[in-house]
């Protein structure tokens, strides 16, 4: 979540959801809470019955719409628009917490003089490089901390930005030890420079105006200033505003600077760090933190430190750690958790000498994500396929082609308790088995109750599960399956003299189960991964409490830092205390970093440390004890004085100040403008998403500039303005359904039996649509079926230039498999790629809908060339026609 | 006194957790597959295995504008009366009041005559079908009734307010799994203080409709141990505003037919009365 980790310094949820209770008023937006994370929304409720007022901005009047006290309707894709257009109300009213903004972010530092905002060139940025032929290591030169970038896949688009002019003018200053000289950034504490962060910030959201809201999002002007008051009334020393939101702010073009503005929002307002702020990134799945902690991202390596890359030259330890180890801040100490990684996956084979086994790591050599790999394995570049926990046929984009690229495998596992559509995609609708010549094998893997570990929840927290029942019959545990794995090809290389089966031969995989019956059968213990995660010394195996214990010399070995002390000894496992109290409960589960709870929370205090406020009272310093204390772990070192000068020119945490909380940053400020991290913008723009119904009212430029597309005949897009497709499509998931897990569940399926459609009377009537009848969704790349569901809950939105726009919702829960059935909306939504993560924009594009069902898929689809824009009256590409009862 | 439910809609965020935990501790099968297109309703009403159901109202702005501006949501459940039709009509005894003061069907001993569906002013009660093949398991010592079932092609199900969990100290499944504690499980009177207290505070916050349901009632069911906190009438939700007890219709029910019995006597005597005299 780099939206929120290149502004904060880390990209998880800042704040937990029991705190949700203290928050005196939450914006939820790009999130349907009370629907889909119900149990978290409890402390929502709770806030409400103290009093606080909750937000709710969605582009569907849904179950978290009910219990709000204010909602308000927004075009889906146009959620820049409005937290900019708050961004610069807050600022132009003054009404923004201005000696949190002083004391704790980067507002008064200088931009330099040569960087061009998207006013001066109408929608992009200085450094702009378009091109169809720039090549991979041009793209992926600038050395951020987790960069993995577009590959070169003919028929790309291969823009990029130089990024270079998005930088802080630097001065030269005495270093702090008086040995000559060092450059920091030139600050102007007056703020009065034009060139100062703040009134570059101001001048860049100046035309976000809330007519402009109006025009864009479809949301009414009162709703607007409505929503506004209660923010700037509820932020401040005595009062504090807590944002939500969840992947309906990630899945776009541009996702990660949506959250990148609520980010520079919530820092303006000063509801960073502290009790009832912060923002809660809600988490969908049951792991999904653990699966970004200890990555199944291909740029990741756990803890977030990057997996090397060929572009940015890392071929030695000393170069990777020369790009990756930060001069300042808290990731000075990258080579002390680098060097414990290597020691924990390579062991005694791991030496100073050989740079710890450094070339055993894979380096990256393009954009290695999911529908990269896809591409890649539908042009017949992949050869194989484990498919672990997902459903990218029924839950990811393009569908056909997906299923499609697995017919260009040779092989292909899938590993998953239920059998999914992916796992079928040989016996999908339109294709002849006997024609598919991929080798599908199905492994049923347990359930969580069938299986002991440790899942890592939206509040960063770790959480001790045990086993409950046995699987049933041939089921294994995932754990199983890759220790099994890992041991069969330890035995397979083991006789190998040759030097590119080190890496498995030297693997440490020593994690047999101490209990005899497991041990038969090849269950690993999982309390032995638990170890290595946590990190321990080599010398005597004894078991590290935290991770200011971890060495650079290899004298260490630690999985995760970030986990470190979730084991700090042989008997003990943090992650199953249970303990709880009305509010922080630090003894309940392990939140990582060191069991905090609220990040920054030292910004809970103001820059001399005392309490912003005796109601909001967090971490404040205590003069007596000289260290800071409070009801949390205080996310800043504990004895540091408020008052503590930073060193410039000194390394890590000695270069900042006693009031810098946000230590990760290079200078320990919050960054409002971000210098270089992101690759489409250091200040959050308004883009259209890729298939929109108007042009970009704010600039000329229509699209995120540098976002990646895929133009190719098996991966159409609707354009802009299309009139064959001129409504809003967007999609969701519902309370009772998740996908393929709850799709086979009785009690589960028969409270949303199948897969249907939202849409408003208006358009129904229009369309001749009655309420229950079987209807067809239509993008440029294929059709889908489901049932109308007709409300008033969706209302046509009207925008500037009199366009009034209809927006229709599908769930995303379906499939063919289970008890309750349907499409999948995967079949309308084409591959995009946000430039920063890889995401794809599932939230918002555009549609076309009549009344009937769609015809039969037909084998003829799949290989032919699917026009762009269909010209009217062509006769449709697919089969025979269904019947359509109710036409 | 008695143990029942507190359910505030308020608080419901229509997640239907209720529905799912009550099935599953219960073990009853899923009623079918069907969309119903009616809100997020899919199983529509409560039934002989369905006895936790949450409504959907939407409600629109006014008449003329489609538009929504209120989303109401209720868990119904069976309301365990004060006077219990379904109780009063049970020729076998297999309905009783236990010692929790909850309407409990003994599975053991219904033999499936139906007689209490009807007589249930909330259309509560239902028999369960013989093809599901199940209610064997939830009489609460472990018996089956298969033989009912089998003979009799089912027997009457309703909530039973989790007796069984009642007895070993458990909530009931369906208060335990409510995440915004809409559903409240406790002692009724205890429950009612906290209720109307509830409804004070409401109406202090501006939901003028804030309003009981089941309790302080005049009509012949008398209160009910699952009561509700609404915000709008009752007939919104599909409740009815004054729900009658059948048996208040004996009397006049059996007055009038002996009137009509006497009438019709005399009116044969005076026939043949006259026609001797004739």
């Amino acid at each position: 979540m780099p939206g929120l980790g290149t502004t904060f310094g880390r990209g998880g949820a800042t704040t937990f959801v029991q705190d949700l209770e203290n928050a005196d008023c939450i914006l939820i937006e790009g999130s349907n809470f009370a629907e889909c994370h119900p149990v978290a929304f409890r402390f929502v409720m709770k806030a409400k019955e103290r009093g606080a007022t909750i937000i709710h901005v969605d582009p569907r009047f849904t179950r978290t719409s009910a219990v709000a006290d204010i909602y308000a309707p927004i075009r889906s894709g146009s959620d820049i628009v409005f937290l900019g257009a708050l961004i610069s109300h807050v600022l132009e009213s003054g009404k923004y917490f201005r000696e949190y903004v002083d004391a704790f972010t980067n507002a008064d530092y200088l931009v330099r003089e040569d960087f061009k905002d998207t006013e001066d060139l109408d929608g992009i940025f200085s450094g702009w490089e378009a091109g169809e032929n720039l090549n991979d290591s041009s793209i992926l030169n600038a050395g951020t901390t987790n960069s993995g970038d577009a590959s070169a896949i003919d028929g790309n688009k291969h823009s990029a930005y130089n990024r270079e002019t998005w930088a802080f003018e630097l001065e030269e200053v005495p270093r702090y030890d008086g040995n000559g000289t060092v450059k920091v950034p030139k600050r102007d504490p007056s703020q009065q420079n034009p060139r100062c962060v703040i009134n570059v910030l101001k001048r860049h959201f100046a035309r976000y105006t809330p007519e402009m809201v109006e025009d864009v999002c479809g949301t009414p002007r009162e709703k607007f200033f409505q929503i506004a008051e209660a923010l700037t009334k509820n932020s401040g020393r005595e009062r504090t505003t807590a944002f939500a939101y969840a992947v309906g702010w990630t899945q776009h073009s541009v996702g990660v600077q949506y959250i990148r503005t609520a980010a520079i929002l919530q820092t303006l307002l000063g509801n960073m760090g502290r009790p009832g702020g912060g923002i809660m990134a809600l988490r969908g799945h049951a792991n999904i933190q653990g699966a970004t902690d200890i990555p199944t991202l291909f740029d990741l390596l756990p803890g977030y430190m990057p997996m090397p890359a060929v572009a940015r030259k890392e071929q030695t330890l000393a170069e990777y750690l020369g790009t990756n180890t930060k001069p300042t801040g808290w990731w000075a100490n990258t080579p002390k958790y680098f060097i414990s990684l290597l020691k924990a996956w390579y062991g005694e084979h791991a030496t100073a000498e050989n740079d710890f086994c450094y070339d055993y790591l894979p380096q990256l050599t393009g954009n290695h994500s999911m529908m990269s790999t896809t591409i890649a394995m539908k042009d017949d570049e992949v050869e194989g396929y484990f498919v672990i926990g997902q459903n990218p046929s029924a839950s990811g984009m393009n569908g056909e082609l997906t299923s499609d690229a697995f017919e260009h495998l040779k092989w292909m596992v899938n590993i998953d308790a239920y059998e999914t559509e992916t796992a079928s995609f040989w016996k999908r609708e339109g294709t002849d088995p006997t024609t598919v010549a991929t080798e599908c094998f199905y492994l049923p893997s347990a359930v969580v109750l069938e299986k002991e570990g440790t899942m890592v929840n939206t509040n960063r927290m770790l959480q001790w599960h045990d086993k409950a029942i046995e699987p049933p019959g041939d089921t294994v545990t995932d754990a199983w399956i890759f220790y099994t794995l890992g041991k069969m090809f330890k035995a397979h290389y083991a006789d190998s003299t040759d030097p590119k089966d080190r890496p498995i031969q030297h693997m440490t995989w020593d994690y047999e189960h101490p209990d005899a019956h497991e041990r038969a059968k090849g269950e690993p213990s999982i309390h032995r991964i638990m170890k290595e995660i946590n990190g321990y010394s080599v010398a005597d195996g004894t078991q590290l409490k935290t991770f200011t214990e971890l060495k650079d010399d290899g004298s260490t070995a630690c999985g995760a830092w970030i986990y470190t002390g979730v084991a700090p000894d042989d008997t003990k496992l943090m992650s199953r205390n249970r303990k709880a109290d009305d509010w922080v409960s630090l003894e309940w589960g392990f939140s990582w970093p060191a069991n905090r709870r609220i990040l920054y929370n030292r910004a809970s205090a103001d820059a001399a440390g005392k309490p912003w406020s005796e109601r909001k009272k967090y971490i404040w310093w205590d003069e007596a004890q000289a260290k800071w204390t409070g009801v949390d772990v205080p996310d800043f070192p504990v004895g540091k004085a408020p008052n503590t000068p930073a060193k410039p020119g000194a390394s890590g945490m000695d270069a900042h100040g006693g009031a810098s909380p946000f230590m990760l940053n290079l200078d320990g400020q919050a960054q409002l403008f971000t210098a270089g991290l992101l690759k489409d913008g250091p200040m959050p723009t308004h883009y259209e998403a890729v298939a929109s119904p108007v042009k970009n009212a704010l600039y000329g430029q229509q699209n995120n500039p540098v976002a990646m597309e895929w133009r190719r005949s098996d991966n159409a897009y609707n354009g802009t303005d299309n009139p064959d497709y001129p409504y809003v499509l967007t999609s969701y998931r519902v309370t009772e359904m998740s996908g393929i897990m709850t799709r086979y569940i009785p009690w589960l399926a028969e409270l949303q039996p199948a897969a249907f459609a939202e849409l408003d009377p208006e358009l129904a009537v229009e369309k001749h649509i009655r309420n229950g009848d079987w209807v067809t969704i239509s993008t440029a790349l294929g059709e889908i079926e489901a049932r109308a569901l007709v409300s008033g809950r969706l209302q046509p939105l009207r925008l500037g230039k009199g366009r009034r726009i209809h927006q229709i919702g599908i769930p995303y829960n379906y499939g063919t498999m289970g008890h309750a059935t349907g499409d999948s909306p995967s079949n309308l939504i084409p591959f995009v790629m946000d430039p920063n993560v890889s995401i794809h924009e599932a939230k918002s594009g555009t549609c076309n809908i009549r009344l009937g069902r769609r015809p039969t898929r037909t084998r003829t689809v799949v290989d032919e060339a699917v026009p762009q824009h269909k010209p009217e009256g062509q006769p449709s590409l697919h089969g025979a026609q269904r019947d359509t009862p109710g036409a | 006194m008695g143990n029942g439910f507190f359910t505030d809609t308020t608080l419901c965020i229509g997640c239907k957790a209720c529905e799912v935990a009550c099935k599953q501790w219960n073990q009853l099968p899923s009623d079918g597959y069907e969309f119903t297109a009616n809100s997020y309703d899919n199983t529509m009403a409560l039934g002989a295995t369905t006895w936790r159901h949450v409504a959907f109202v939407e409600q629109p702005v006014d008449e003329h504008d489609p538009t929504v501006n209120r989303w109401l949501m209720m868990s119904d459940v069976c309301k365990h009366c004060t006077n219990a039709g379904c109780l009063e009509a049970c020729p076998t005894g297999a309905i009783m009041r236990n010692e929790f003061d909850d309407v409990f069907i003994q599975p053991d001993i219904c033999n499936g005559c139906g007689y209490c569906v009807p007589s249930c002013p909330f259309g509560v009660v239902d028999l369960i079908p013989h093809q599901h093949g199940i209610a064997t398991t939830f009489a609460t010592d472990g018996r089956t009734n298969d033989d009912a079932v089998q003979s009799h092609g089912g027997i009457a199900g309703k909530c039973t307010l989790c007796y069984d969990r009642q007895k070993v100290g458990f909530d009931p499944a369906c208060a335990k799994a409510c995440p915004t504690e809409s559903i409240q499980f406790g002692d009724v009177d205890e429950l009612k203080d906290r209720a109307r207290k509830r409804v004070e505070q409401l109406q202090a916050r501006g939901v003028a409709g804030a309003r009981l349901y089941g309790v302080d009632e005049t009509t012949s069911v008398g209160d009910l141990n699952a009561f509700f906190l609404l915000t709008d009438t009752p007939d919104k939700y599909n409740l009815p505003e004054r729900p009658v007890l059948p048996s208040t219709r004996q009397r006049p029910g059996y007055t009038s037919a002996a009137l009509a019995a006497g009438a019709l006597a005399l009116a044969g005597f005076a026939i043949f009365a006259n026609g001797k005299t004739e």
